[in-house]
């Protein structure tokens, strides 16, 4: 038996239930390692989807989570939109985060209004440098930007642990972590005794604004054209070069951002660990929310109800938490697959 | 059911292939005979390949019956059709461009792990000797003009052991010269035992080298004559299904004044090898210009300095009083320069709408208080969509347009602007009948209207058609200026590089 | 410092410049075979990640199971586990030709979750790492001075260098497979056309290069540490796709920038040792930079695949 894919545009209601059926299958496949571990995978799934928005403290923490997971979402669905395969959220995200720390530690007896914007505009800058040299490649020397990007994460993170390890250790305690940023560059809380802080109203805030200019302006629809045909793109007159070196750099600005929103937000100084993943994380909210602003934006809830759904079910069933990253992996793959359901249908031929 | 001697090469009954709602080939019977060179001509879009293709396995066929010397087969892949002795060489060479000669004909025919290269680099030369094909099995692939490729193809066929060889308009890409050696080649194997499918849309040469021919319309076969008892003209009538006439050409609109002027043009093509070679013409307003030439000798690239995506090495471009040597496609249409490209999918982005496609040129337009004007744009599309009588719908993902429909769009979004310069590329490269002419008849309104053409076509008779003047370009350089009445062999030898005297 | 010393010194470094390379090595060829058949798989860190835990999780349990070859049947397991996760980069890219990019860090990413789930069902949460004997070390040189140490390596080293480099040469130049893998990367719809099956030629380039990545990953655990810990691979496998572009997708080539990048590797771990006021992170970071450098140069010329991450549809 052969099967073969056809091109056959799918009819639209079904596209935005395209991350719906991914979802379910990928928890129907994720179900056997829940098995395998000796527990009931509905007590699983309950514990995963359910539990963590049974409280009101575990649901703001579900969006606790997904505070960095909507601008890494939002930084890679700004530049994959236009084509450019920004795999560089991790780095650019660290390098926010280092500059938010060097910015926060020097903000003492600054008012918190001046504090923190320098620190976004900071983190934002170092993102957009970090994303300069891959960029400046694709655009000037034609060199796929998906191994360069890939590599700079590696580089951002020795540049992290460098200086953890040298010039920030904590004189203190001797970690490899640096002294807290000044009170007043730390953000504010937006509930009392809960995580949840400014970072989130940020988050949202460049939700909406990459949501504007990507269905709202002239500069997203000239971005779209060249993200789905560079050729086309340049006959019609549009400066290709420049399109995408703006939204590498803005990608890479929001993933600085993504940074900040970590080091003020959560842990108040620099630590190795500081992006926990979520610059690639990232990738998987971009992809689960179809590279659409509001998709990105309940993926990267979900994805945070998965993370902490991690937690609990750990706790409850004894299935390790990492089981979240194999869903969220497999989710990543599942996804991909059933977009083809957009453009394809698969037949069976004889 | 007779297995005797004189069953055919190839017998195919009643092939019926759907593409979607289009149906390719309607319930189709075609037949071979040995040491036969059979035509198969048609228009594009008749059917022609998707046949052939069928037969050498590369698409499935809905319905109908193949019989190889008279044994009914299936075909699955191409790797049956070569076991059954088929053999194809088609429009796209199938050749791996970094790969040895040799390496490229014994692709996919080896036996055991063991490539044994050096037994195999005998086995090639011997057999394109044997053959007389003249190449050297050591060469690469990438290093090949095009007729050596075409030669590498056909050795690669007939050193599979075909007696069955398919030719899918084998002449497109040749000079007159190479075409002729092509001929006798085929001649010559044809004596040796060979059948040979001959697609073309040529009717001289299916004319010149075949002894029956078939020919297709809209999927069907509307008739099957042998050479020798049929003439150009019936051959024409059947393939286009009435008497060929023109568009009418209104009177001589040619103005004084040069809207479009190269002077002494140079550019290089993708290798970094000169293509264009002081290239100096020019178009007068209510003229069109035609270029001449066989595949590949520039014409594409002359085509993409005028529309703004090929820098110029040397030389100056002048469209409309503006200077645009080496400016971008904005700059270029700010000029007043409309540009119908020879690549319609490398012009519009395929995965947006009509609508999107027809305001991508000028965006700006579209934009209201910072905001992109969405009505506007859906506005603009729907009074084009009327008046260039498209079929299609502004929300349409573009992809999804036939052809027709699509060159029809891109027609639109140029000519709407009334542009005092037209660069046309190919215009009705695999279009219908019906959007060939109309067209054309655009082309010949843009003309009355005052615009300056310049027509870039390898469709001779397009060009003879449409025409004032006909420039000749061969290995990127301006053969001559010719009028349309010129003596068609002249024409030939100019574009085989002859000089004019 | 006296010639004692710097002898000491430049054995050390050549002895570990083979070492660091071999995984490299392993991993490498295998993304040339892949990439050669016009895939890009970036599930390269994922499989050497999967290839590492699963060689190491069969091998500590067959070893608590007394079984003697516990180190060859965990390395069996590491091939096992490459090939699926390469069947499952070719379902994403060869049959249903979706973005490699993409498709192939979602590999990773669950190549690497996969493999910590794994430990923790395994081994559970236990204070202790747990390590297994790995395998040791020899010299064809036996007990010479100098060469006796530098060649003091790893049965897998040299696999690595005396057999896999000239067979995988071989097979991609001079045997029939090599030449539909070149074809299938280079012009897919020819090689079809020549009667090549595009589809399981590509399956069988991924397969093997996953099985290759998976020993490249395996080798860490069962040979250079004997133990799995989450930072086992630390971005080895990115080395990897950088030097295959580096080596213009030739496995030889690709041996040499493997040895290049243990060279500058080996060296900083030494002039660490000797107290060089250096930050080391600076070392570590010179190979990925070095890499970035040579893309600028050579990556604008680079010899590409011609079909290097189009997928294949029959129209």
């Amino acid at each position: 038996m052969r099967f073969r894919i056809e091109r056959n545009p799918s009819p639209v209601w079904l596209r935005p239930l395209i991350p719906l059926l991914a979802i379910v299958f990928t928890m129907v496949l994720t179900s056997t390692l829940v098995l395998l571990v000796g527990a009931n995978p509905f007590a699983a799934y309950y514990y995963f989807l359910v539990e963590p928005l049974s409280s009101r403290v575990s649901a703001i923490e579900v969006l606790v989570k997904s505070t960095p997971l909507l601008l890494t979402g939002a930084a890679v669905t700004f530049a994959f939109v236009g084509g450019y395969w920004n795999i560089g959220a991790e780095g650019q995200l660290l390098m926010g985060a280092t500059a938010a720390t060097a910015i926060g530690l020097q903000m003492e007896g600054v008012p918190p209004w001046l504090a923190i914007p320098l620190m976004l505009a900071g983190g934002f800058a170092a993102g957009m440098l970090w994303a300069l040299a891959p960029a400046l490649m694709r655009v000037k020397l034609a060199i796929d930007e998906v191994v360069t990007t890939l590599l700079l994460n590696s580089v951002a993170f020795l540049i992290v642990s460098a200086l953890l390890n040298g010039p920030w250790r904590d004189p203190v305690s001797q970690w490899p972590q640096s002294p807290e940023i000044a009170a007043s560059a730390i953000f504010p809380k937006l509930i009392p005794r809960t995580r949840l802080h400014l970072g989130f109203i940020i988050a949202v805030v460049v939700i909406i604004l990459i949501w504007f200019v990507l269905t709202r302006t002239a500069f997203g629809l000239r971005m779209r054209a060249v993200g789905l045909g560079s050729d086309a793109a340049r006959f019609a007159g549009i400066h290709v070069d420049r399109t995408l070196l703006t939204a590498a750099l803005v990608s890479g600005g929001i993933a600085g951002l993504a940074g900040v929103n970590e080091v003020a937000g959560i842990h108040y100084h620099l630590i190795d660990a500081i992006s926990g993943g979520n610059g690639y994380t990232g990738i998987i909210v971009a992809t689960l929310g179809t590279l659409n602003a509001w998709g990105v934006a309940l993926a990267a809830v979900f994805i945070g109800l998965i993370d902490t759904g991690a937690q609990s079910v750990s706790r409850a069933l004894g299935v390790p938490s990492y089981l979240g990253g194999v869903i969220q992996a497999a989710l990543l793959l599942v996804t991909l697959a059933f977009l083809l359901l957009q453009h394809y249908r698969i037949r069976r031929v004889r | 059911m007779s297995f005797s001697i004189a069953s055919p090469a190839v017998e195919m009954r009643h092939i019926t292939k759907r593409f979607g709602p289009v149906i390719a080939n309607d319930s189709v019977d075609f037949t071979l005979e040995r040491q036969e060179i059979h035509a198969l001509l048609g228009e594009n879009g008749a059917g022609k390949t998707t046949l052939m293709r069928i037969l050498y396995g590369l698409y499935h066929a809905d319905d109908g019956e193949i019989r190889i010397k008279g044994e009914p087969v299936t075909i699955h892949s191409p790797k049956d059709a070569i076991a059954r002795g088929i053999g194809m060489v088609t429009q796209h060479f199938a050749l791996a461009a970094p790969l040895s000669v040799t390496e490229n004909v014994i692709l996919g025919y080896t036996e055991g792990f063991r490539l044994g290269l050096p037994d195999a680099r005998l086995r090639v030369a011997e057999a394109a000797q044997r053959f007389g094909i003249l190449v050297d099995p050591e060469a690469l692939v990438k290093d090949l003009s095009v007729g050596q490729r075409q030669r590498v193809e056909i050795l690669k066929a007939l050193y599979r052991n075909a007696d069955v060889l398919i030719l899918d308009e084998p002449t497109a890409v040749l000079t007159p010269q190479e075409v002729e050696q092509l001929f006798e080649g085929l001649r010559r194997l044809q004596a040796q035992g060979l059948s040979v499918v001959f697609i073309s849309h040529k009717l001289h040469e299916v004319m010149d080298i075949t002894d029956r021919v078939t020919v297709l319309r809209g999927g069907r076969v509307v008739g099957v004559v042998p050479t020798a008892h049929t003439t150009q003209s019936e051959l024409a009538r059947m393939m286009v299904g009435r008497p060929t006439y023109g568009v009418s050409k209104p009177d001589a609109a040619r103005r004084e004044d040069v809207l479009l002027r190269l002077e002494n043009v140079c550019a290089e093509d993708n290798q970094g090898l000169p293509a264009l070679k002081n290239v100096s013409l020019n178009v007068h307003a209510g003229e069109i210009l035609g270029l001449a030439g066989v595949s590949g000798n520039g014409q594409r690239e002359l085509a993409q300095v005028l529309e703004g995506v090929r820098s110029c090495t040397g030389g100056r471009v002048i469209a409309n009083g503006h200077d645009i040597t080496n400016a971008g496609p904005d700059k270029v249409m700010a000029a007043g320069v409309g540009r119908i490209p020879e690549d319609r999918h490398e012009s519009v982005v395929a995965e947006m709408t009509v609508a999107q496609n027809m305001a991508l040129e000028h965006l700006d337009e579209f934009v209201r208080n910072g905001m992109l004007d969405k009505r506007r744009i859906r506005e603009h599309a729907e009074a084009l969509i009327e008046a260039y009588q498209i079929k299609a719908r502004p929300d349409d993902i573009i992809r999804t347009l036939s052809g027709g429909n699509m060159q029809k769009v891109i027609l639109a979004r140029v000519l709407e602007r009334n542009p005092a310069v037209l660069v046309v590329a190919q215009p009705t490269r695999g279009l219908d009948v019906g959007a060939t002419e109309y067209v054309r008849q655009k082309l010949l309104e843009q003309r009355q209207r005052g615009a300056a053409i310049l027509l870039i076509s390898e469709d001779l008779d397009e060009i003879l058609e449409l025409s004032d003047r006909i420039a000749v370009i061969y290995e990127g350089e301006i053969m001559g200026v010719v009028s349309p009445d010129v003596d068609i062999e002249h024409l030939g030898l100019l574009m085989s590089g002859v000089h004019q005297t | 410092m006296d010639q004692a010393v710097w002898l000491t010194f430049l054995v050390g470094v050549l002895a570990a410049t083979l070492r660091v390379a071999t995984p490299l090595v392993w991993a490498s060829i295998g993304e040339v075979y892949t990439e050669r058949a016009g895939i890009l798989n970036l599930g390269i860190e994922g499989t050497m990640f999967l290839g590492a835990f699963v060689g190491f999780a069969v091998a500590a349990r067959a070893s608590d199971a007394g079984f003697g070859g516990y180190l060859w049947l965990g390395l069996l397991a590491a091939m096992a586990a490459g090939v699926l996760m390469a069947l499952l980069m070719g379902l994403l890219s060869v049959t249903l030709g979706v973005n490699q990019h993409v498709s192939g860090l979602g590999v990773t990413l669950l190549g690497i979750a996969l493999s910590l789930f794994g430990f923790r069902l395994v081994f559970g949460e236990s204070s202790v790492l747990p390590s297994v004997e790995p395998f040791g070390q020899f010299s064809i040189f036996g007990d010479l001075p100098i060469v006796g140490q530098v060649f003091k390596q790893y049965l897998l080293t040299y696999i690595a260098f005396l057999i896999l480099v000239p067979v995988a040469w071989w097979v991609l130049y001079r045997s029939s497979f090599g030449l539909n893998v070149r074809a299938v990367g280079e012009n897919p719809e020819a090689a079809d056309a020549a009667g090549v099956d595009v589809y399981r030629t590509r399956y069988a380039a991924l397969a093997i290069g996953g099985a290759l990545m998976a020993v490249g990953g395996a080798f860490l655990s069962l040979a250079q540490l004997g133990a799995f810990s989450p930072g086992i691979i630390a971005g080895r496998g990115w080395v990897c796709i950088a030097l295959v572009i580096f080596a213009r997708w030739d496995p030889v080539r690709a041996t040499l920038g493997a040895l290049l990048f243990g060279a500058v590797f080996a060296l900083q771990l030494r002039l660490q040792t000797l107290g060089f006021d250096l930050p080391f992170e600076a070392f570590l970071a010179l190979p990925y930079l070095v890499t970035i450098l040579a893309l600028a140069i050579a990556g604008r010329n680079a010899p590409y695949p011609g079909a290097y991450l189009k997928p294949y549809r029959r129209e």
